[in-house]
């Protein structure tokens, strides 16, 4: 493969006060995952009764954990997705200043985010089917917002790289050139599935992760988790993954950022992929690290 | 080796996924003249009942469910025209399905591999399977469950959708309709008015075996 003759892409999102630019050059961009109620009974109960208190403590302990977006995902059946996405992207903003990720699968839902969020939001997201791409690119354009494409077309989620290219192909030549959507702003998502189900499926993510970096030079996120489903010791092998990854060309995941392992691998890897100048934040989050133990320790022994 | 030791072998191999063991005590097993039927029920189904119960309790993995899956499925092809020779029925026969709109199939294939691993008869319809194609599919091959898998919040409507084209058919009565996928709930499951849900590949399994169990005492009391 020869060098990429573009630049490589940078995707700016923001809220009303603070600016995330997403790029290969950068810091990786830690999307936090937490507030989802998929799989989380005592929270969609909550959310079903109205009761939205337990997303102020996610957004508390991810911003606390050191994320630097929040995916925001209502997707509880027989509610009113739209409304409760409505509610809880101002809830979010209300008690953050990090930018938004408006995560849903119904189109009214990610139009209702979108009208509510001051700033400019990352969509979640969008597929190379034709249906999806024709409901949702207007919203992007129209919102002036960036999107997150999956290369899954109505038949199938492609497990070969070639295929997931051509999908790539596909969406971002339609969304430039059929809704006038910046390069930039469309940020791809290569399909990280889990390893205990298929062990190649590493290899090919990672396959697809250096095409879509060498032929477009295109921002990319994933479900870090996603890796380590159905396996023991899940922390140990996102901290793993996201490395992998990111030395491949993944420029952001949305993942676990309140587990110390997991962000700490991340910066870990910026520092030694040359993205952490003089390892500032490295040596900063050592620091509020220790203080923090030794605050423990302190009210520990103390009183 | 014994009849005891061929079938303690075939449950242990089976557990531990080696698949090329598996098919070689089977085929032992058969040059001695032993049942296809005492295979299937004395070592390989109560094998896999193992491997999901170990998988519930958090003891085993997916690669591991995977491994047992699919050394059983090695013996069954051997098995299977001497089963139907013999006139073994399998415990029942499941039709699967990914919904339409939707292509994810992850948790469908793992559901597929302990019900086959149960001893039911599974035909998988794969993903994207719309109404028309699920009424033809039971109308063809009569099966006694249907499994609607979806994985999005926008495709889960199409259970609704699929339950609505069964009952213009006429054949909402004749089968049972199980719903899974990572959004789905119990909840959603009574809303749309299927029999079951399930959360996972051993709990369709219990379910699946207890709805069965349910509708066959129900149709032998009208007898």
């Amino acid at each position: 493969m020869s060098a990429a003759a573009y630049a490589l892409r940078e995707t700016v999102i923001r809220s009303a006060t603070k600016e995330v630019v997403i790029g290969h050059d950068r810091p990786f961009c830690i999307i936090g995952e937490r507030i989802n109620p998929t799989g989380r009974k005592v929270f969609q109960e909550a959310l079903r009764a109205g009761d939205l208190s337990l997303v102020t403590k996610d957004v508390a302990a991810q911003v606390a954990g050191g994320a630097d977006v929040l995916d925001v995902n209502m997707g509880v059946p027989l509610t009113d997705e739209a409304e409760l996405l409505e509610k809880a992207i101002r809830l979010v903003q209300a008690h953050t200043d990090l930018p938004v990720c408006i995560d849903s699968s119904v189109v009214d839902a990610l139009e209702a985010g979108l009208a509510a969020y001051q700033g400019r939001a990352l969509v979640n997201s969008v597929t190379a089917e034709d249906e999806r791409m024709e409901q949702i690119l207007p919203l992007v354009k129209k919102y002036d917002a960036a999107v997150i494409a999956l290369p899954n077309d109505a038949d199938e989620i492609p497990m070969d790289w070639e295929k997931r290219i051509e999908l790539v192909d596909k969406i971002v030549r339609v969304a430039t050139q059929d809704y006038g959507i910046a390069i930039d702003d469309i940020v791809i998502d290569p399909l990280a599935m889990p390893i205990g189900a298929d062990g190649s499926v590493g290899q090919s993510a990672l396959t697809t992760i250096r095409e879509i970096k060498a032929r477009w030079g295109l921002n990319m996120t994933c479900g870090a988790s996603n890796v380590s489903f159905g396996m023991p010791g899940r922390h140990a092998i996102n901290a793993a993954w996201l490395p992998l990854a990111m030395g491949a060309g993944l420029t952001s995941a949305i993942m676990d950022a309140r587990t110390p392992q997991v962000v700490e691998s991340v910066r870990a890897a910026d520092l030694l992929l040359g993205h952490d100048e003089w390892g500032g934040t490295w040596i900063r989050r050592y620091r509020a690290k220790q203080a923090a133990e030794q605050a423990a320790a302190a009210a520990g022994s103390g009183a | 080796m014994t009849p005891e030791e061929i079938l303690t072998g075939l449950y242990e191999q089976t557990l531990v996924g080696n698949g090329p063991e598996v098919l070689s005590l089977t085929n032992q097993a058969l040059e001695m003249g032993m049942a296809p039927g005492t295979l299937l029920f004395d070592a390989l189904i109560p094998s896999l009942e193992e491997v999901g119960a170990r998988f519930e309790r958090g003891d085993f993995f997916v690669p591991e469910m995977l491994i047992a899956g699919r050394a059983m499925a090695g013996a069954m092809e051997r098995l299977r025209p001497l089963l139907a020779d013999t006139g073994v029925e399998t415990i029942g026969k499941f039709l699967m399905g990914t919904v339409q709109g939707d292509v994810h199939d992850i948790g469908k294939n793992l559901v597929n591999i302990m019900l086959e691993g149960a001893g039911f008869e599974v035909i998988d319809l794969g993903v994207q399977v719309k109404p028309e194609k699920f009424v033809a599919a039971i109308e063809e091959h009569q099966p006694d469950i249907v499994g609607f898998s979806a994985f999005l919040t926008t495709t889960m409507p199409m259970f609704k959708a699929n339950l609505n084209a069964l009952e213009k058919a006429g054949l909402r009565d004749q089968v049972i309709v199980l719903v899974g996928g990572a959004p789905v709930t119990q909840e959603y499951a009574d809303a749309v008015g299927a029999d079951g849900y399930a959360a996972d590949a051993s709990a369709t399994v219990k379910k699946a075996k207890d709805l069965l169990a349910g509708k066959r005492a129900l149709v032998g009391a009208a007898r």
